[in-house]
């Protein structure tokens, strides 16, 4: 049996800034993960990623993440090292995507 | 120090220049990413989790309170305030932005500094002991040797492309604080039996996902033939090292696969060519850069012994080594502050050091690969001023060799490539043992930690080492044993199965408890005590479940 699909989203790094940032159903790319398009599934991931790979001047490294719904129905990411680049750091709180919500 | 020649002045300025040209046109379109992400990295920037990255060398790990006041400004000026020192005796900027990186590179030229060859399948930064010229042990400054190795190997058109990645290492003391064990070359100077100094090379170490220790492949190599050896070394490399896998591409995979007396054989060979073709270093060209590299006007001794209060007999203790000279020593400012992270320094506590070298340290400022700063030419008068300063700055933690003085790479906090963290590992693990009396109690032991197989921690070489991995989407540690990175060098092995992350610091815990349970007395280090049992009780105290049913 084919493995269940799991929900993904389209993330990758800003050319100027260097930070994380996420693809969005409205096209853009977004630093909110909250604003992250889901594909939930196959095709639609494979339509996402080339979507989101118009943007060579702007976006590098892009690529596909698992994510999940949290409680508020907003994606999250499954794996910890998405986790991780939603936050920043754990050694310095006040850097990184995190700092914004000190 | 030595001091850039017009040829360095004008290759550095124009590869600046070259790359923010190349900035530029990948700002506006003109370059994609697959064609500028070679030119960064051949600049040494990185992308990573958060942010960019840019890795500046330190060429053999020796600073001067003007570049590492730069390296302050650059840290506050472009990044947010501090810079992480390395095991490659690099310096890393965490936050960089793209537009931003040529005025860095700018901004370190002025001092002379770059970022380049710090990636890339080339000849890296040369690393060597962080106590060269200053060391009681030693029988000769081996930087002189590092910056013959720096010009040589700085585009060097043969070998800009080679294989894989490329490290040599150097000492110059019978004590090897390099690891030049497990680099691909290392360099250990020795003397002949007419007492001429020499060296003996070693190649082919490596850590890593294949960790190997380097095969002595020249027992003595007289100083004039170093050039002529080290390119046949890089020619044999070059030509035969495997270049269809990623993972056996280094030259430790071709040592071990052609066999040592084959590879032997073969340096020779390309040895004897090139020595007749080659012209011989010019020796004012030498004497310049070993005179760059002379000792400073020490000062006379001075008969005055400094008062000791218990906390600077403390830092003296453990942070204070012996000097050439006795009324000198070389003071390790430690970067490992119980709860900090391993290797960053901000920007005023680089000034500070930088202050500290001006002052009393005769302008020199080390960086080691155990990621402290050194001042390696302080007047033991001046001890107690230097302690109490590096104390108000955070910078005096008396830890230097003890438990907490741990290795760390970036790990998943910042690297691209980690599968696990690292820095909060190493900090729990030295909040776990904060007391400095529990520390020196436990006595010397090195814990490294590396976030990925690519071993930047140097796990493989640490007493204990830790290994961060990926374990079906959960952060898993792997320990090993018994490594040591020294000239007694050896491979650390593995324990057994892996820990979660929050149950690597009571893992070390009982490992630790188990030393002090089975030592023979306080002055039999963790090691020693290793050495002598072997991995049994340790392996007890580690799977104490598994232990229990094995005695059932």
């Amino acid at each position: 049996m084919a493995r269940k699909f799991h929900p993904q989203m389209a993330t990758g790094n800003d050319l100027l800034e260097g930070d994380v940032v996420y693809f969005t159903s409205a096209g853009e790319w977004s630093r909110a993960i909250g604003d992250a398009a889901l594909a939930v599934n196959p095709e639609a991931a494979a339509d996402l990623l080339a979507r989101a790979s118009a943007f060579p001047n702007q976006v590098v490294g892009v690529y596909l993440v698992e994510a999940d719904l949290d409680d508020c129905g907003r994606a999250a990411p499954a794996h910890f090292r998405e986790v991780f680049r939603t936050r920043g750091p754990s050694n310095y709180p006040q850097h990184g995507r995190q700092a914004e919500r000190l | 120090m030595y001091r850039y020649d017009d040829f360095d002045r004008d290759y550095v300025a124009a590869r600046t220049a070259e790359f923010r040209e190349q900035v530029e046109r990948r700002i506006s379109g003109g370059l994609t990413e697959d064609e500028f992400k070679p030119l960064r990295l051949m600049n040494g920037l990185y992308l990573q989790l958060h942010a960019y990255m840019l890795r500046v060398a330190i060429p053999y790990g020796t600073l001067n309170a003007r570049k590492l006041r730069q390296l302050a400004m650059i840290a506050e000026r472009w990044d947010k305030g501090y810079g992480h020192f390395t095991t490659r005796q690099n310096v890393q900027f965490n936050w960089p932005r793209l537009r931003d990186v040529p005025d860095m590179l700018e901004a370190l030229a002025e001092v002379e500094m770059h970022a380049i060859q710090t990636s890339g399948n080339c000849i890296r930064n040369v690393t060597a002991d962080h106590f060269a010229g200053a060391a009681a042990d030693e029988i000769e400054d081996p930087r002189p040797t590092a910056e013959i190795i720096r010009q040589w190997s700085t585009d060097h058109p043969e070998f800009t492309w080679l294989p894989r990645k490329f490290k040599v290492a150097i000492t110059g003391s019978p004590n090897d604080r390099a690891v030049t064990k497990a680099h691909d070359i290392g360099l250990r100077m020795v003397r002949d039996d007419n007492g001429d100094p020499g060296y003996e090379v070693i190649v082919g170490g490596g850590l890593g996902r294949t960790p190997m220790l380097g095969k002595t492949v020249r027992a003595f190599l007289p100083k004039a033939d170093l050039l002529p050896y080290l390119e046949a070394i890089l020619q044999v490399y070059n030509l035969s090292g495997r270049r269809d896998n990623k993972y056996k591409a280094r030259i430790k995979i071709l040592v071990h696969e052609t066999g040592e007396d084959e590879i032997r054989a073969r340096i020779e060979a390309a040895f004897a060519e090139n020595k007749a073709r080659l012209r011989p270093l010019d020796p004012a060209l030498v004497a310049a850069i070993e005179a760059a590299f002379a000792p400073p006007a020490f000062e006379p001794p001075i008969d005055a012994a400094p008062a000791l209060t218990p906390a600077l007999r403390a830092f003296i203790d453990t942070n204070v080594a012996p000097h050439r000279l006795a009324h000198y020593a070389i003071v390790t400012v430690s970067l490992k502050p119980i709860g900090g992270t391993p290797g960053d320094a901000t920007a005023d506590q680089m000034r500070v050091v930088a202050d500290l070298a001006e002052q009393f340290g005769h302008d020199d400022v080390r960086v080691s690969h155990e990621q402290n700063l050194i001042l390696p030419h302080i007047p033991r008068r001046r001890l107690p001023e230097v302690y109490a300063r590096l104390k108000a700055a955070g910078l005096a933690t008396a830890n230097v060799g003890l438990i907490s003085d741990i290795i760390a790479c970036p790990g998943m906090d910042y690297c691209a490539l980690a599968t696990a963290r690292s820095i909060p590992v190493a900090q729990e693990i030295a909040e776990a043992f904060a007391d400095l009396d529990r520390q020196r109690d436990i006595g010397p032991l090195k814990i490294k930690i590396s976030g990925c197989i690519n071993a930047c921690g140097h796990h493989h070489v640490g007493h204990i080492g830790i290994l961060g991995l990926d374990r079906a989407g959960v952060e898993n540690y792997q320990i090993t044993l018994g490594g040591d990175g020294s000239e007694t060098a050896s491979i650390g092995e593995r324990a057994g199965p892996g820990f979660a992350y929050d149950e690597i610091v009571p893992a070390v815990e009982r490992l630790i408890e188990a030393y002090l349970d089975q030592r023979l007395e306080p002055g039999e280090s963790f090691l020693a005590a290793y050495r002598r049992l072997g991995p049994a009780p340790f392996k007890a105290a580690l799977y104490p479940a598994e232990a229990r049913s094995d005695a059932a």
